[in-house]
């Protein structure tokens, strides 16, 4: 049974055209997948691979580097949340917020939550600085947070 | 000095600001039409004079490195456009794409011109979610306005630009570990030369510049390349190699401040006059230990050093690595710089790529190292330890292909030098300052 559906197939061939290779789509291709499946599974390695004409090595080759992309043993939640951990954020309270949304989430970092519902991890600089500490809900930041306005985010999911 | 009107951020309070129409209603895309008619080689040259350097951390001449690609050259050639900002504690150019994208697209649609290619690529981190959909409908506006497509503003000309999400690795903001992953592979720097301008991304000639660096390309085509040459620093007559500090620089204040904030100012302000009349302050009524320059690549302000201009050779007379991002970060005087120093060691380690072996083991070390002296298992030796490492790797000594090491190493050789005797009582006292968050990490 193929993992990736004609929809997602579709959403990766329509990037071909805005490459000179196939190659050049593995991280478009992968951010389709990840996002869609919240993972990379070594079944939906092989289908990207086969679409761009690589060997799937290659594409697990590119896709480990990143360790942003999970596979099937750590898929995400439905959501994924990051909390800041760098110099700036780290000044201004970064890693008390991360230890005390672990604590209201009960989970360690890396972990999702029981209900499936937020997948918990900690974020090198995320350029939000101005606000710190941020956090980003999937790939929107939310500035100047405290655990109860983390918890409010999460609620919402 | 007259009184400075912001540019590059003029229009980024306006309601509608990223739209096309707002855009052209404060005269965008004129800048492009008047390039359009003029030689691509007098556009460079226009670029060169003024001198623009990059604003990305290395401060290369912006017009000198488009000269370096091959003349004549049959394509293509390519532009890539580097939206990886990720040194800790820089946000400019978010703020740049997320509330003006039309200045950015402008800019880069000069530099393509100049530089005869038809195709450029936003590299944009995964983190900056609203600065790729911002771009993505401004480059939908510009098509069906016939700004960009096979047909630019009715001239024939052809130019695509496509925006490439990142995902969330420091290092392809290199140029060069960009360009890799580009091409879909793990983001390792090249060995250089060649550089990018001969052989590049797809193998091809290829210009790597950064966002605000080309949103000045757009306000000197506006405003020429004397008005950029008005405001910043001159080049220091005492050093020939000095190509200058001009033009106005986006400054991130951030840390112990009252109002952290990214602010236009022109290039050569102090780190002091960005607190005070700036930043608002130290927070709590404290005072500045020490002050990150431009990214904790660059290293350590010290409080007697806070009078140290931020432009291109300012930080470099201090003792840092240089002015990098302009991103300026504030410790207050209640901060360890152990905890601060373990904060910059821990990033370089989870972000060393893994290529060149003492990036890869001098980071892992130096973060351990550090990590064991927070536990309270410090050595007074740890300190000369720590300096020997960081000595040994970078481009400096001429052990790593990148300076992401030479980047790693500073802020540990400039907290040693300038914070021994502090650095010093905290191993002795004994004391651990591990913070639950950071155990939590430390186990991940």
């Amino acid at each position: 049974m193929p993992v990736l559906t004609e929809e997602l197939r579709e959403r990766i061939r329509a990037e071909f055209p805005n490459y000179p290779n196939k190659r050049a789509v593995t991280l478009p291709a992968l951010h389709i997948v990840h996002d869609a499946l919240r993972q990379v599974s070594v079944e939906a390695i092989r289908e990207v691979a086969e679409l761009l004409e690589l060997h799937p090595s290659e594409i697990h080759d590119t896709m480990s580097f990143y360790e942003f992309f999970k596979d099937e043993k750590h898929p995400l939640g439905q959501k994924r949340l990051w909390v800041c951990r760098s110099i700036a954020c780290m000044l201004r309270g970064g890693e008390e917020l991360l230890a005390e949304t672990c604590q209201r989430l009960k989970v360690r970092p890396g972990e999702t939550t029981e209900d499936g519902k937020v997948t918990l991890e900690f974020a090198e600089c995320l350029g939000g600085c101005e606000g710190a500490p941020c956090v980003l809900l999937d790939d929107e930041q939310h500035h100047n947070m405290t655990p109860e306005k983390v918890e409010e985010l999460v609620s919402k999911i | 000095m007259a009184q400075f009107e912001p540019v590059l951020t003029a229009r980024i309070h306006k309601p509608d600001s990223t739209s096309l129409a707002s855009c052209q209603a404060d005269g965008g895309y004129q800048g492009l039409k008047k390039v359009l008619g003029m030689a691509p080689a007098d556009v460079t040259t226009l670029v060169k004079d003024s001198g623009l350097r990059g604003r990305g951390g290395a401060g290369f001449p912006c017009g000198l490195k488009w000269t370096f690609l091959p003349k004549d050259h049959p394509g293509p050639i390519y532009l890539a456009v580097n939206a990886d900002e990720s040194e800790p504690a820089t946000f400019n150019n978010r703020i740049l794409m997320e509330k003006d994208p039309h200045q950015l697209i402008e800019g880069i649609a000069i530099a393509c011109h100049a530089i005869r290619s038809n195709t450029a690529y936003i590299y944009v981190r995964y983190e900056y979610g609203l600065c790729y959909r911002t771009l993505m409908q401004a480059i939908r506006e510009c098509h069906d306005a016939g700004i960009l497509g096979s047909n630019v503003m009715g001239t024939g000309w052809t130019l695509n630009i496509h925006v490439h999400r990142g995902a969330a690795a420091y290092i392809c903001g290199e140029e060069t570990g960009l360009i890799e992953s580009l091409e879909g592979k793990r983001a390792w720097p090249r060995i250089k030369p060649p550089f990018p301008a001969i052989e590049g991304l797809f193998r091809k000639p290829t210009i790597v510049n950064n966002v605000e660096t080309l949103c000045c390309v757009k306000q000197i085509i506006d405003r020429g390349g004397e008005w950029f040459k008005s405001i910043g620093v001159p080049p220091d007559p005492n050093n020939p190699r000095d190509a200058g500090s001009y033009g106005p620089k986006l400054y991130c204040i951030s840390g112990h401040v009252n109002k952290p904030c990214c602010v236009e100012l022109p290039l050569g302000v102090t780190a002091r006059q960005l607190i005070d009349e700036h930043g608002g302050g130290v927070w709590k009524g404290r005072t500045a230990k020490a002050v990150v320059p431009g990214g904790i690549s660059m290293g350590f302000l010290s409080a007697a050093e806070l009078d140290t201009p931020l432009d291109f050779n300012g930080p470099g007379k201090a003792g840092c690595l240089g002015l990098g991002t302009a991103a300026v970060t504030v410790v207050d005087d209640q901060t360890s710089m152990m905890d601060v120093l373990y904060n910059c060691c821990r990033f370089f380690a989870h972000e060393s790529c893994g290529q060149c072996t003492p990036c890869r083991e001098g980071t892992s070390w130096m973060k351990r190292i550090v990590e064991r002296v927070r536990e309270g298992q410090g050595r007074i030796e740890d300190l000369d330890l720590l300096m020997e490492v960081a000595g040994s790797m970078g481009i400096i000594p001429g052990t790593t292909i990148c300076g992401l090491s030479d980047g790693a190493a500073w802020p540990v050789k400039n907290a040693i030098k300038k914070f021994r005797p502090e650095l010093e009582e905290y191993i002795r006292s004994g004391r651990r300052s591990v913070t639950p968050g950071a155990e939590l990490m430390a186990h991940h």
